[in-house]
């Protein structure tokens, strides 16, 4: 507890997260009627969705968000066979999902990398990270839509989880139509704690593919990166490398020190490859502007002669043209005379 | 669920197991770092569950160049064989609600790895003891049913004090007693799921305020039975604690 200039006596938030499970459940027992109401459909928003399409729309297609559903996978222990217990079978009613495919809106009961083979998978998240990949590698390519994830939690600027536009923040599957097994993934939008398991399942399933590789790019700020100097003397933005046990390839720059360390979705996708041995690299970007930034989304450049990367970039100055437009575009225009 | 780094698991029973509880001052969490730093322990899997936030880094007991790049998450398993000691690791908090369900995990692993005993190292406001808590030392111990028979000699001659029980109700004169852990995290399930799951179970922890809490895990180490006779090794991770390098310009 703590007391405040006026006299108030406080709780004080604790560094070890939430108090003691005595507390929680009072929190619960003193719920009203309405309050589990609230909370029942507070869950029903955070429904993380999936939709596979059977035709899928090629990239340059102005894509409309799509809602489905997919089942649990079951968990698999590490001598590979499947155990009785359902990774998630703690998660509360209303969050589970199941798969639907969008035209026939039947059930799959399959995760995305399950249903197709994927040699490399490379992620995008934030949105400089996405823009990235949009011009660099979106566009030396025909990338053909496979799947879409369309999730709510607090963190969405819109109320409403059913009718969200396309250009709201959402995560978008793609796979190479010259090579179908390369699957790129547009995640623009916050992936909750509670919601990257089941993303993880939803997207990777219960059976890892041990000759996948796994690429990952992301922002963070550059306050959020411990060093014994000032932050505010780093040369932002900066490329930082995470990978795990089974990586063998070299990195486009150097690893992250500790103490520094990453979370959010980046890190559940990362934990998830090196809990179960497959090669991944996380490229974190330590940048001073986290909006959309020319100078940030181009520091992910190195990045483009990794093996996860190779051959998916094709005309470096004209993608650095796009890029460019795609900020400019994306720039708000202010002036207070018009 | 358990994996293991290798192929196969290894034989833990018989073996004593170490973890903290994610508690006021992340003192258990910080003393769980002392012991494997300073015993070398090795890695040998990961408790993998969806019931803590997910966070990676690399090697937080890196001692040179050649293993700081090893890659860490946020529940691991390391063990000392010639000690029969393993240790096992939190580095993040619970994901909302789902504290129960990794308890119910955690000891379901105990019971089917046939450990010999659990030590669990916690910690508890300061600021919740009551007058005579104040007045004496700041560390106290708890033992399930089946641990205070093997366990009561060794008690005596390590002097240690049991948690007193407190009531239930704390403004109520006739409440019931019964032990708490204020500031304690899953300490207290932990116990509580173990006396009637007959697991051998011991709660070790430390009345603490939240702020450099190195001294608190440095007292809580030396507080156990003797693991180490050498001097604790402070983790290459414990840089930094309380953030960046500051501004020239500042002065």
């Amino acid at each position: 507890m703590a007391a405040t200039f006026f006299g108030e006596v406080v709780k004080a938030p604790c560094r070890a997260g939430a108090e003691d499970d005595e507390e929680e459940e009072e929190e619960r027992r003193r719920e009203t009627p309405e309050d589990r109401e609230v909370r029942r459909q507070l869950a029903r928003k955070s429904l993380a969705t999936f939709h596979l399409g059977s035709q899928s729309a090629p990239w340059t297609r102005d894509t409309n968000l799509r809602s489905s559903c997919l089942s649990l996978p079951q968990c698999r222990d590490y001598s590979g066979t499947v155990p009785s217990e359902r990774f998630l079978s703690s998660t509360p009613s209303g969050r589970e999902v199941r798969l639907l495919r969008r035209q026939t809106k039947a059930s799959l009961e399959v995760a995305l990398l399950e249903k197709y083979s994927c040699s490399r998978f490379i992620i995008a998240v934030g949105n400089n990270a996405v823009a990235f990949l949009s011009s660099f590698v979106m566009n030396s390519g025909v990338w053909e839509e496979v799947g879409c994830a369309k999730l709510w939690n607090e963190w969405c600027r819109t109320t409403d989880a059913v009718h969200m536009s396309p250009t709201e923040a959402h995560c978008v599957f793609y796979h190479l139509k010259s090579n179908p097994s390369v699957f790129l993934c547009q995640c623009s939008c916050y992936v909750a704690e509670d919601q990257q398991y089941q993303w993880l399942e939803k997207v990777f399933g219960s059976c890892p593919k041990k000759n996948m590789q796994v690429t990952v790019l992301t922002c963070r700020h550059v306050t959020d990166y411990k060093t014994s100097e000032s932050t505010g003397s780093l040369p932002s933005p900066f490329l930082k490398a995470l990978k795990t046990q089974n990586f063998k390839d070299p990195v486009c720059c150097s690893l992250l020190e500790q103490p520094n360390i990453v979370h959010d979705l980046p890190a559940a996708v990362l934990s998830y490859c090196q809990v179960w041995q497959l090669p991944a690299v996380l490229y974190l970007c330590y940048t001073d502007v986290m909006k959309l930034d020319l100078l940030t989304a181009e520091a992910f450049k190195p990045v483009l002669s990794s093996r996860g990367l190779k051959g998916l970039a094709k005309n470096v100055p004209q993608s650095t043209e796009i890029l460019r437009k795609l900020m400019t575009a994306n720039e708000v225009q202010s002036n207070i005379y018009t | 669920m358990f994996v293991p780094c290798g192929e196969s698991g290894p034989d833990l029973s018989g073996c004593t197991l170490l973890l903290p509880a994610v508690s006021v001052g992340n003192v258990g969490q910080l003393a769980i770092d002392l012991i494997i730093s300073t015993l070398n322990m090795s890695k040998i899997g990961y408790f993998y569950t969806d019931c803590l936030v997910p966070m990676v880094g690399n090697n937080p007991y890196a001692t040179a160049e050649e293993n700081s790049t090893e890659l860490s998450i946020n529940t691991e398993v390391y063990s000392l064989p010639s000690r029969k000691l393993v240790a096992l690791q939190l580095r993040s908090i619970f994901i909302k609600y789902k504290s129960s369900s990794f308890c119910e995990k955690l000891l379901s692993w105990v019971k089917s790895s046939s450990f010999a005993r659990v030590i669990v190292l916690s910690s508890s406001h300061s600021y919740q003891r009551n007058d005579l808590q104040l007045r004496s030392t700041p560390f106290r111990y708890l033992l399930t049913p089946c641990m205070q028979d093997s366990a009561q000699n060794e008690i005596q001659s390590l002097n240690w004090q049991e948690m007193e029980k407190t009531p239930c109700i704390p403004e109520m004169s006739d409440s019931d007693y019964c032990v708490r852990i204020p500031g304690g995290g899953i300490t207290r399930t932990l116990y509580q799921e173990s006396c009637s799951k007959e697991i051998p179970m011991a709660v070790l922890l430390k009345f603490v305020s939240e702020g450099d809490n190195i001294p608190d895990a440095l007292g809580l180490v030396e507080y156990l039975p003797t693991p180490s006779t050498l001097p604790w090794k402070i983790p290459s991770s414990w840089k930094l604690l309380f953030g960046s390098g500051l501004p020239p310009a500042l002065f």
